[in-house]
């Protein structure tokens, strides 16, 4: 057998496994993020290894120990370290029986493990791991042999192993960490990241305040948090900002289309053969989606330490290594002169903020040797600052012949998805490489050429189109810094696809579902399909007077290669107002061997809930100097009380490979809330957010 | 600075800081509890909410000088071993994804609780509405109220 990604790149097992007395501690270079992958990644060890799981520890993120395994992004972290580590587990397991096989002097068959311990069939004997190994790790290099044990998911629910601290006061997120003489650290910036600090008359230090200036990187430190967000802001209304004229933003979506940056999308993978044109079409149409933040509950912050020539860094980056060098890389040391240790903070859904405090805390760290700095953005740097989901717009021109759609083209036009940090030369995607005296300067975009990679994840429908033509144009512009947010290029991708198949089985008068299956060969997908429209079939909307009542179905595959999900939901729309409010949804997925059912469920509710926050409230709004969605009133998010009912119907295949499920329902979310909405006004609204407002608008327009 | 007394989560303690220092600080960085959360500084997400008496106040707009009665935190509320129903539950059920918003919505939950203590999902949604979750945990969220609810 061919090992897993994460295994090939880090064969030894005792990289992923180590045996302490009567405990394991496993190693994962993945992150938690809120999407409990620490308890999914030691449920599959307990498993593997009959092991209480009670006893089995995570250490994950730090750049010096475990596995390198890059970043914890694009919902793969179940598939390639699920899988890696299941295969670790399974090796692990192969070695302690066959040691134990020696020492008992019994035949392999005659042993078993239960509860941690190796136990003979007819025998009272046992043997612990710790015993077995003699205090010897396992260094022997995965082989791809032992094969793992098969089962189907267990409806038991696993208990989330840092819940617990979470909700009783724990030391659970990065800002509680207790290190010794902590300083607290704040960064002033102007109202966008283009704007440059003129006048900059440092405080009087003794305010108990020191003001650190590098160029344009500008910060402060404190003993004392309140002093050091006082000083933030005293200095930010003291400086004078100002913004190259060229860097002015100018309204709408529409200059996305100016670019000459078109690669022809073939099987999911861009190229360079030449774009044909688009013939004449019997239904066209354009959809978009506006700029979107990532909206962490809790801004980004780091802890930096500069001692003995080493910088220690704590963040909650998504890839703890790509930040090391990045950092290295910025501040012209080597990457072993910078440990990167990952500490959780809230959820981050895509490259926010994180990456960019860690470099300003660094900054700020390097100027005082050995006093370790928690540098914590306010609400208003996150919004503003953080890079955001990319706009996009979506031409689809398709021609139908007896029923079936015969031809599928698509121009979509967006920015980079990719704006991450990593070890790059002469370049640097973090903000204050650019502000800082030894400036770097921004990388320039270049299209993704990777299967499903960026703007044209998901373009390619699973659906079969006999001719089609899907391009992918980037726009380069960087006056809106954007890069990866859930889903990337597939909310936009699968929004435009899912609400042009119900336009044309509108066109058609066929029923929606079943126009889908008209054009579905996969059976997988066929499946959540018809069990989403039987499930939804049991449903019974509650009418209510003065209110349209709708439902909308949408599928994907993410990536066509992942989890498949199909959608269908219930909402009713305001007949005087033209508000959405939903109801109810109803979601089935097949993510292949479930790991953890409770853990999968939570996944996708809570990918559908989010884009539907996404699709029906949400856009940043700009005026001509940057972005004036800078709280929660100016960029609001779906509420508690807005919040529909969701039912979850899971298709386990437990022979199957594990499906990464973190990013299945953003796509399939926003169309399915169109199609209702069609549904219950007749009003079809191709541009998100779906408001009252765009309702209303397109309503005026049909 | 001045010297301050205050009780916190049923004990007394003393605190010497400017009055004009936010609850919040004094919480986290002079009582060292972990609990209150910092998420907006505007009112706005509910991640620092705690309870002064029995009204549940923003720590992070609230001046430690203007607190009059007992504060209370999720510390105040039960603990790993003997967690409060609440707590419990919200164990129960894996109910939060990444869990930043819990602490303030436990303490807004416990202030409801006090004061209906069978309430419905439209009651529980309502007084949720102060605080925001980003990772769509919201029904588990409800669930583990109403479960607490039934539980107590």
């Amino acid at each position: 057998m061919t090992l897993p990604s994460s295994l090939q790149h880090n064969p030894r097992l005792s990289t992923w496994i180590l045996i302490e007395n009567d405990r394991l501690i496993v190693q994962t270079g993945k992150v938690e993020l809120g999407q409990g992958i620490k308890t999914a990644i030691a449920s599959i060890v307990a498993f593997e290894l009959d092991f209480p799981i009670s006893r089995i520890d995570l250490v994950s993120g730090r750049t010096s120990e475990g596995p390198e395994e890059g970043i914890t992004a694009g919902s793969m972290s179940i598939e390639t370290t699920g899988a890696s580590v299941r295969q670790a587990a399974a090796e692990v397991r192969c070695h302690l029986i066959n040691l134990a096989s020696q020492h008992l002097q019994v035949e392999r068959d005659a042993l078993y493990i239960e509860q941690g311990l190796v136990k003979q069939h007819r025998g009272n004997e046992s043997l612990s791991f710790s015993e077995l190994l003699n205090g010897k790790q396992i260094d022997m290099e995965a082989t791809g042999e032992p094969a793992p044990k098969i089962a189907a998911a267990s409806e038991t629910l696993l208990a989330r192993i840092d819940l617990p601290g979470k909700l009783t006061g724990g030391r659970s997120f990065l800002q509680d960490l207790q290190i010794p003489n902590l300083q607290h650290g704040r960064i002033v910036r102007g109202p966008s990241i283009h704007h440059r600090p003129t006048h900059v008359r440092p405080l009087d230090t003794s305010l108990g305040v020191v003001t650190i200036q590098d160029r344009d990187f500008i910060g402060v430190i404190g003993r004392n948090e309140n002093q050091a967000r006082s000083a933030r802001q005293h200095l930010q209304d003291a400086i004078t900002w100002q913004l190259d004229p060229s860097l002015e933003l100018t309204d709408g979506t529409d200059w996305l289309r100016e670019t000459d940056i078109g690669l022809l999308v073939v099987d999911g993978t861009p190229g360079d053969e030449p774009i044909p044109d688009v013939p004449p079409c019997h239904f066209r149409a354009t959809y978009t989606k506006p700029w979107h933040m990532h909206g962490s509950i809790s801004p980004s912050a780091a802890i930096a330490l500069w001692e003995d020539n080493h910088l220690t860094i704590y963040s909650h980056a998504q890839g703890p290594s790509l930040l090391r060098d990045a950092i290295a890389g910025a501040l012209s040391l080597t990457r072993d002169q910078v440990t990167v240790i990952h500490a959780e903070n809230a959820g981050c859904y895509g490259h926010n903020g994180a990456d960019d405090a860690a470099m300003d805390a660094a900054l700020l760290a390097i100027n005082v040797p050995g006093t370790p700095i928690l540098l914590k953005w306010e609400r208003e740097d996150e919004q503003r600052f953080e890079p955001y989901s990319p706009a996009t717009v979506i031409d689809v021109a398709t021609n139908i012949d007896h029923g079936r759609v015969q031809y599928w083209s698509a121009d979509i036009y967006s920015q980079t998805h990719s704006g991450r940090p990593f070890g790059m030369q002469g370049a640097s995607n973090l903000i204050a490489a650019w502000e800082q005296a030894k400036a770097l300067p921004r990388p320039i975009p270049q299209p993704g050429r990777g299967n499903h990679s960026g703007i044209h994840r998901n373009a390619d429908p699973l659906y079969r189109f006999p001719d089609r033509r899907i391009v992918k144009h980037l726009h380069r512009d960087q006056r809106i810094r954007t890069s990866s947010t859930r889903g990337l290029g597939a909310y936009a991708n699968v929004f435009a696809i899912e609400s042009a198949m119900d336009e044309l089985a509108s066109m058609e008068n066929v029923d929606p579902v079943a126009f889908r299956l008209k054009h579905l060969a996969d059976k997988r997908a066929r499946a959540v399909l018809n069990r989403c429209a039987d499930l939804a079939s049991r449903h019974l909307p509650k009418p209510r007077d003065g209110y349209k009542t709708g439902y909308g179905f949408a599928f994907a595959q993410y990536k066509n290669r992942q989890t498949y999900a199909a959608l269908c939901v219930f909402l009713q729309v305001n007949e005087k107002t033209l508000a959405t409010e939903l109801d109810h949804a109803v979601i089935v997925a097949d993510a292949g061997r479930v790991v953890d059912p409770d853990g999968l469920r939570n996944q996708l509710e809570g990918g559908f809930i989010q884009s539907a926050s996404w699709s029906l409230k949400e856009a940043v709004t700009f005026d001509r100097y940057g972005t004036t969605s800078t709280n929660w009133d100016s960029y609001p998010i779906l509420k508690f009380s807005e919040i529909p009912t969701v039912c979850i119907d899971l298709i386990d295949n437990p022979k199957l490979p594990s499906l990464g499920a973190g990013e299945a329902l953003h796509g399939p979310t926003p169309a399915a809330i169109a199609n209702a909405i069609a549904h219950a006004t007749g009003i079809r609204v191709r541009q998100i957010p779906l408001t009252s407002d765009a309702t209303r608008r397109a309503g005026l327009q049909d | 600075m001045k010297t301050l007394n205050l009780i916190v989560n049923r004990r007394e303690v003393s605190v010497a800081i400017d009055p004009k220092t936010p609850l919040l600080d004094v919480l986290r960085n002079e009582l060292d509890l972990a609990s209150p959360r910092f998420g907006c500084g505007e009112e706005q997400c509910g991640a620092c909410r705690v309870k002064v008496g029995s009204h549940l106040m923003y720590a992070c707009t609230t001046t430690v000088g203007e607190v009059q009665d007992a504060v209370t935190t999720v510390e105040g509320l039960g603990t790993l071993e003997t967690p409060h129903p609440l707590q419990q539950a919200f164990m129960d059920l894996n109910a939060g994804q990444c869990g930043y918003c819990l602490s303030g919505i436990l303490v807004t939950a416990s202030a409801l609780l006090n004061a209906n203590p069978a309430p419905s999902r439209s009651d529980v949604m309502a007084a949720l509405d102060a605080h925001l979750c980003r990772c769509g945990a919201h029904n588990r969220i409800i669930n583990a109220i109403l479960k607490a609810a039934e539980d107590s």
